[in-house]
């Protein structure tokens, strides 16, 4: 077979059905070969931050052990430092937000995937991905000239006189501290939920929503009973999505949170998140333990991110094969 | 009977609108976003924002010209380590590769691309900055390029992906290596998808700020050549809103509208090119 394969190079349909001298002549082998490099430094760089962050992190984690996640000091004078103040106000800003965030995002994706017409839908969809593109700075800008004292003057103290008695809503109103981040997360993070939910619902056959119809349901009956529950997972998978985002979200946040390590019930009361003291503090930091412990944060943020982004794409993965009977839109 | 019809009917009307106001509320966010941007930033703006250097502190009046320029130089940066890698990355995983190395990359990729802006400011500190002892541009142009890299790469592949099948058999069995195929065939139908897929990373990474932090730091002044510090517009944005300078303030708002005008400009130019239509269509 090797007169046919100098004469008809790369008509085989097998990989093996060339020798390997022809294939090299005509590039193949090279070609794979560099674009094999440039594609396995991708995994390299993944590989290397992860061990960058383990090592450049080992002093903190030898001295403090898993103390680290439940200590509230944080006092680079005594070289004492505990992560739960940033913890804390990490997970409350990113569960504000998705309080907030999740039944606005999920009705306007139910208004784009079901009620609006295509044309409209796509407009619409159009301008929730330019919002998805507006950069985490300029959330912070408006957050600090404009949320920050609509806050203080108005919501807060509003809050305050009508759900002052929970816990929540107590204490002096400066318009920085959770709420106020938890607010403009939750503003950076509907345009992901809008847009994969949106997929998502999509993505549900069209015989369920007409099966429930003829049943006697109404619009609202069919998307709610029938077309949402079919999408359910894909949906929860927006949100980790969402909340993987607003988790890491650094620079809209260091803006209005207010930048106190404290622990307290109180909505109202300025705190710190993991990624705003490292921005903050990582120039600063004087010290090895300080800036490794910094750092160390830094591996806590990377892995509660890894883990929602993981079980998000799962569950997506998941939503859009059981709805794969009919093309996506 | 007919009463519950009457509520199950009001019910459905009355939540169906309510998704609506959802759809209405979280658009309009964009307009209030452009509208005060403008408002406060369109009035900033002149020529001195963009030719001179910032005013000493105290002292008004003066530009970002210097951060325009670092935001540049960083963005070149990160287009020469991202596109490259996200580009030929993709030719590996679409054209070359078996199905379980195409996973690990896959999946390197997209962890890659869930990582924290900041966390991936570390990473670039710790590789560029510390064996240095000096912050820099080029570390800065290092941790933007990293973020490129899975947003141009898992895109990149999907546009390779859709080109049909029979355009490559075409090439096939006109005699055509496989290697060629790749540079006269299916690169060039999907040209269009690439070039989206470039631009939309660039314009992902030139408002980012937290990695420029402490890999770009920041400076007043020009930045020479690629190994010192540099201004950037996202990072002055920052400084400059959380400054107590009422001035200050000011030049923040106009960077904020340039900044966020020019990652519009390249959105709305990267979907255009797209929906003109790939050279072929999907199958």
């Amino acid at each position: 077979m090797a007169t046919t394969t100098t004469t008809v190079p790369g008509a085989g349909p097998f990989p093996g059905s060339r020798s390997f001298i022809s294939k090299l002549r005509d590039g193949d082998e090279i070609a794979r070969l560099i674009t094999f490099l440039f594609a396995a430094s991708v995994v390299l760089v993944t590989v290397l931050l992860v061990y960058e962050l383990w090592v450049e992190s080992a002093l903190p984690r030898h001295k403090f052990g898993l103390h680290f996640l439940i200590t509230k000091v944080w006092d680079p004078n005594l070289d004492q430092f505990g992560a739960l103040p940033f913890i804390y106000g990490t997970l409350v800003t990113a569960a504000v937000s998705l309080v907030l965030a999740v039944p606005l995002g999920i009705g306007a994706a139910i208004f784009l995937a079901e009620l609006a017409p295509a044309q409209i839908s796509d407009i619409l969809e159009f301008f929730i991905d330019l919002l998805a593109a507006v950069p985490s700075v300029i959330y912070g800008l408006l957050g600090v000239f404009i949320v920050i004292p609509l806050m203080r003057e108005y919501i807060q103290p509003g809050l305050k006189n009508t759900l002052g008695f929970l816990p929540f809503f107590q204490g002096p109103t400066y318009g920085v501290g959770f709420l106020t981040a938890g607010i403009v997360l939750a503003i950076m993070v509907i345009p992901y939920i809008i847009s994969v939910s949106r997929e998502v619902l999509l993505s549900v056959p069209r015989d369920q929503r007409e099966a429930a119809l003829a049943l006697g349901a109404t619009r609202w009956e069919s998307t709610w009973k029938v077309v949402v529950p079919f999408a359910r997972t894909g949906i929860m998978g927006s949100i980790f999505l969402a909340l993987a985002r607003a988790l890491g979200e650094t620079m809209a946040v260091t803006m209005v949170i207010g930048n106190t390590p404290t622990i307290s019930a109180s909505l109202f009361s300025p705190g710190y998140s993991i990624a705003a003291v490292i921005a903050n503090e990582f120039t600063e930091a004087t010290g090895d333990v300080y800036l490794q412990s910094l750092i160390e944060l830094g591996l806590v943020l990377f892995l509660l991110t890894f883990i929602l982004n993981g079980l998000a794409r799962l569950l997506i993965v998941a939503t859009s094969q059981r709805g794969s009977g009919v093309g996506q839109a | 009977m007919n009463n519950r019809l009457r509520w199950r009917k009001f019910v459905s009307n009355f939540m169906l609108t309510m998704t609506g106001v959802c759809a209405v509320v979280a658009v309009s966010v964009l307009f209030f976003i452009l509208g005060y941007l403008v408002y406060h930033g369109g009035t900033s703006i002149n020529w001195n924002f963009f030719t001179k250097l910032p005013a000493p502190v105290g002292e008004s009046g003066g530009g970002m010209a210097n951060a325009i320029v670092g935001s540049a130089k960083l963005l070149l940066l990160a287009a020469l380590i991202g596109v490259p890698i996200g580009f030929m990355g993709a030719i590996y995983l679409a054209e070359f590769s078996g199905s379980s190395v195409a996973f690990v990359v896959r999946y390197a990729a997209d962890l890659l691309n869930g990582v924290p802006s900041i966390v991936i400011g570390i990473f670039a500190y710790s590789l560029a900055v510390l064996p240095f002892k000096h912050f820099s541009t080029l570390a800065g142009g290092l941790a933007l390029g990293v973020m490129m890299v899975p947003i141009t790469l898992r895109s990149t592949e999907e546009f390779l992906r859709a080109v049909p099948r029979a355009l490559r058999e075409g090439a096939m069995a006109l005699g055509a290596s496989k290697s060629k195929t790749i540079a006269t065939v299916i690169v060039p139908a999907a040209y269009r998808g690439i070039l989206t897929a470039i631009l939309l990373a660039f314009a992902r990474v030139a408002g980012e700020t937290a990695p420029l932090l402490f890999t770009a730091f920041g400076s007043r002044f020009w930045s020479p050549g690629w190994n010192q510090p540099t201004a950037s517009l996202p990072v002055m944005i920052f400084t400059y809103a959380i400054a107590p300078y009422e001035d200050w303030h000011r030049q923040a708002w106009a960077a904020g509208l340039v900044l966020l005008g020019l990652i519009l400009v390249i959105n709305i130019l990267a979907r255009a090119i797209l929906a003109r239509g790939i050279a072929v269509p999907r199958s």
